[in-house]
């Protein structure tokens, strides 16, 4: 297929057009839910590490409010660009969502606010409908993945989540963790402590990230 | 002993920053003489502040000591390189800069920030703490901190390693291992 290479012009843009998903089943579209600060610094450390070639084409969703982090995956993408060939790495996207909380924001205006993101949300995973998706905190990804773990009951699309808890939550799991994980929304979820993995069994425990 | 780098010969830097937190308390404890003079007692030179959205304008004359230089800023681009000519960094909590300062091997002192709705954040900071990677503080309780501080009990953060997560996904996902 060439679909990989139809995909070059459409590295830039913020908006998704309707790309073109390779049929061969040596790779997977991701989506990657960027959190902010060291949220996003953990993610790429995964992504680093993780075959490019089998986890393309990549979207990347970050909060409206953070610019930082389309940034830092922009950088990510161009440096992979500069070791391998397009069609071996394939294309990224990158789009902005609204948040469902802000830190710092009060747990009951979130309520409002995130029904916002929730609409918001649903118009993204229409358009990409991943195959895979890769979050790691905070808030951002809950709308997402809701949507995504909802697709999956109602057998429209199966999309299989991965969540990484952010290495700052030694004790307990984030509020987003937490959901995903008393909920069986993700397919595996991830802990960076051990002490983590022991309170909540059903994690993963292989190490750092960081 | 062993302190390398630096163009000036006997200049050191504590690095102090909120990354882009507003973290007040912490900016005006460093401001007090009593951090001022510790810190100076024990070698430090320099006091470079990144206050990020805080409001407290740190007094820029410092101490009896007139070669002591204090300094402030709100943001920089190159954070990096204000941590790499550090001696010292003095730190909010957030895991960014905790993490991007135990790669560069630098003596760290935590300060968690105590205003936060969720503070979840000491977590990291206590349990790396324990670990003898940083010292942990409050802002009140800074000054104590580095009258005990030894610098030389600290031990250097192994970094983590993303490939087990990497190959776990992938082997969930049916990719062959390799």
């Amino acid at each position: 297929m060439i679909a990989g290479s139809l995909f070059s012009s459409e590295r830039q843009s913020f908006l998704s057009s309707k790309p073109l998903h390779s049929k061969s089943p040596l790779s997977l579209s991701t989506l990657i839910v960027l959190g902010s600060g060291g949220h996003t610094a953990e993610m790429l450390n995964l992504l680093y590490v993780l075959q490019k070639e089998r986890f393309k084409p990549r979207y990347y969703i970050a909060a409206a409010t953070d610019n930082m982090s389309l940034q830092k995956a922009h950088v990510f993408e161009d440096s992979l660009l500069g070791k391998e060939t397009l069609e071996e790495v394939g294309g990224a996207e990158f789009m902005q969502i609204y948040r469902s909380r802000e830190v710092g924001q009060s747990y009951i205006t979130s309520v409002g606010t995130t029904l916002v993101a929730i609409a918001h949300a649903l118009r993204l995973m229409i358009k990409i409908r991943p195959q895979v998706i890769l979050c790691n905190g905070p808030g951002t990804c809950i709308p997402l993945c809701a949507i995504a773990f909802l697709f999956k009951v109602l057998g429209i699309k199966w999309s299989s989540i991965f969540y990484v808890e952010s290495i700052a939550r030694v004790k307990k799991l984030s509020l987003s963790g937490l959901l995903l994980y008393k909920l069986h929304m993700a397919d595996q979820l991830f802990v960076q402590w051990p002490q983590l993995k022991e309170k909540y069994p059903r994690t993963h425990y292989v190490g750092r990230l960081m | 002993m062993g302190e390398k780098g630096g163009t000036m010969k006997d200049k050191r830097v504590v690095f102090v920053t909120v990354g882009t937190t507003c973290f007040d308390a912490l900016v005006r404890a460093v401001d007090t003489p009593e951090v001022k003079n510790e810190l100076f007692k024990k070698g430090y030179t320099n006091i470079m502040i990144q206050m990020g959205r805080g409001s407290y304008i740190p007094t820029k004359s410092a101490v009896e000591n007139e070669s002591a230089v204090l300094e402030y800023f709100t943001f920089s681009s190159s954070i990096a390189d204000y941590l790499k000519e550090a001696s010292l960094v003095i730190s909010h909590a957030g895991s960014g800069s905790i993490f991007e300062t135990l790669r560069l091997g630098k003596p760290l002192i935590v300060v968690v920030n105590e205003d936060l709705m969720d503070n979840h954040q000491s977590e990291l900071a206590e349990e790396l703490a324990e670990r003898k990677h940083l010292l942990c503080a409050r802002p009140q309780t800074l000054y104590e901190t580095i009258a005990y501080m030894d610098t030389r009990s600290l031990v250097p953060y192994e970094p983590g390693d993303a490939e087990p997560v990497a190959k776990l996904i992938s082997r969930y996902l049916g990719f062959p291992d390799d």
